[in-house]
């Protein structure tokens, strides 16, 4: 499934300020994959060492957390549209 | 030099004063923290030197994020705290609690009565300093309302973002000072991601995004007026509402740093964290043990508690139940009920928040995690006035009676006909008879 990733400010020092990439991918799990091999120097800031998604990030779908439509569980629809969001955000501009 | 800064709340990294809450290196939440051995060494924050200063928050301007030079021009807080015998009566069912429960009545909170204006009143002070000229945030409306007026006040400009199904009162409250309100065709956690966005490409100062750790201190000031108002003492419990989860932890930190200054003796205070049951994520993981949150989609009359995904959710977790304490959720009747048990019994008008912390303190006192010989004090974080529409159909529009003696003593007749007869007029026939 071709999918649309929306990177914040916060997390683009580690994207060589790539802010949106558009990847294939058919659950959370292929994603990170993904983002993994493009940007390796993200990988610490999405997981945990247990390999458990942060704390204080967020992942929605189409404006829905990802939560609450299944999760890592979750299979991505073509032209899904995905943003990763720090649950307290804000960057400077 | 400055004698605080931001840091990183679970790395420890420090970044300094600027507009940011999160750490680039682990994503978590940033807190300001105090040198407090400079402060000792000042030796200018005691009682003595606190008790001579004006009655309004920044008496703790020491304990505050307040850039140099700082001129608060509004008398924000140091709102009534007091016993209430007759609540106490009626939740604890014991006359043993009538001199041990404490309103803290944020509800009269200068400008906009509610305690979302002293986390404002920090924020904004810090925002001139950054240099914005727009303030923002997004809002389950008393945070709307602070933010308006008070950046009406400071001369800047506001735009505030709400969940569309916010009360009118509170919608009107905003608009009257002249900010710029947009209304979102979601919840409030939809509205929070959305302002997320926000504060990632435009150059605001959203209090609650990329002010919030500044933001977040002006809370503290609830809990340093309940030590000083106690007479400089902790009390046993405090039963505080929660949304975001903020309020709970702060209270809290202030205490903590009363112990460390010096000023109050330490003590082991239970903190219970009230939530409507539409809307528990934070209750609900005390109740089950987790120490995460899982969001939930807020289904409450309790609009101003309505967030799903609580920012601080994960450490009001904590602050609770390290302290013993415990959290508790209350239908949307029960918050109906306890906002007029409060009115009835103290005067009181609260908004539903207030009514959500009252019905869980009940609940607390039935299952003996509160008990009546323990001095608890109830946040009462909110107005009434703002969320009369909870209140709608409760109480009948009686038909107008005609300007007659006449007609008024067949109407005290009939009403005496349908309620009990009230005591005086017992007495009166028991001392006439």
């Amino acid at each position: 499934m071709s999918i649309t990733v929306q990177i914040p400010t916060a997390l683009r020092r580690h994207t060589d300020g790539v802010g949106s990439i558009t990847c294939t991918a058919s659950n959370l799990v292929e994603l990170f994959s993904v983002l993994d091999q493009k940007f390796p120097a993200l990988k610490p800031h999405l997981r945990d060492e247990q390999g458990q998604v942060r704390r204080f990030l967020n992942i929605y779908v189409n404006e829905e957390d990802i939560r609450f439509i299944g999760g890592q569980g979750y299979a991505f629809q073509e032209g899904d549209e995905v943003l990763l969001v720090p649950s307290i955000a804000g960057g400077r501009r | 030099m400055s004698h605080y800064e931001l840091r990183c709340r679970e790395c420890g990294r420090a970044w300094g004063n600027q507009p940011r809450s999160i750490c680039d290196d682990c994503f978590s939440p940033l807190e300001v923290v105090y040198d407090y051995d400079e402060l000792r060494s000042r030796g200018s924050f005691s009682r003595e030197t606190i008790a001579r200063r004006a009655p309004n928050m920044w008496r703790y301007s020491e304990l505050l994020p307040l850039p140099q030079g700082f001129n608060p021009r509004l008398p924000v807080g140091f709102t009534p705290l007091f016993q209430a015998p007759h609540l106490a009566e009626r939740l604890s069912g014991s006359t043993a609690t009538a001199g041990n429960l404490y309103i803290k009545n944020d509800a009269v909170c200068l400008p906009t009565l509610s305690f979302k204006d002293r986390v404002v009143a920090v924020a904004l002070a810090n925002a001139r300093e950054f240099g914005f000229e727009t303030v923002s945030c997004s809002s389950t409306g008393n945070l709307a309302n602070a933010v308006a007026a008070h950046a009406a006040r400071e001369g800047l400009k506001a735009w505030i973002f709400i969940p569309s199904d916010l009360e009118p009162a509170k919608i009107l409250g905003t608009n009257v000072f002249g900010a710029k309100v947009v209304r979102i065709a979601g919840n409030y956690d939809q509205v929070n991601r959305l302002c997320s966005q926000i504060a990632d490409e435009h150059r605001w100062g959203f209090v609650n995004v990329n002010l919030r750790p500044y933001y977040a201190e002006g809370s503290k000031t609830f809990g340093f007026e309940i030590a000083e108002q106690l007479g400089w003492r902790l009390p046993d419990n405090v039963v505080c509402p929660m949304a975001g989860g903020s309020l709970i932890t702060k209270i809290k930190k202030a205490f903590d740093e009363l112990v460390k200054l010096g000023l109050v003796e330490a003590k082991e205070v239970k903190f219970f964290g009230a939530q409507a049951t539409g809307c528990s994520p934070i209750s609900t993981a005390v109740k089950t043990g987790s120490s995460e949150i899982e969001p939930q989609k807020p289904n409450t009359i309790a609009r101003s508690l309505a967030i799903g995904n609580p920012a601080d959710g994960h450490y009001a977790i904590r602050t609770i139940k390290n302290s013993g304490g415990w959290s508790e959720d209350v239908s949307d009747p029960e918050v109906v009920d306890s906002i007029r048990l409060l009115a009835e019994t103290e005067g009181i008008f609260t908004e539903t928040a207030g009514g959500v912390t009252v019905g869980t303190a009940g609940k607390l006192y039935r299952q003996d995690r509160i008990l009546p010989e323990e001095t608890t004090v109830l946040c009462i974080t909110g107005n009434g006035l703002k969320t009369t529409d909870v209140l709608a159909g409760v109480y009948q529009t009686e038909r107008p009676i005609a300007p007659r003696l006449s007609e008024f003593e067949t109407y005290l007749q009939r009403t005496l006909d349908v309620d009990e007869v009230p005591e005086v007029v017992e007495e009166a026939e028991r001392v006439g008879a």
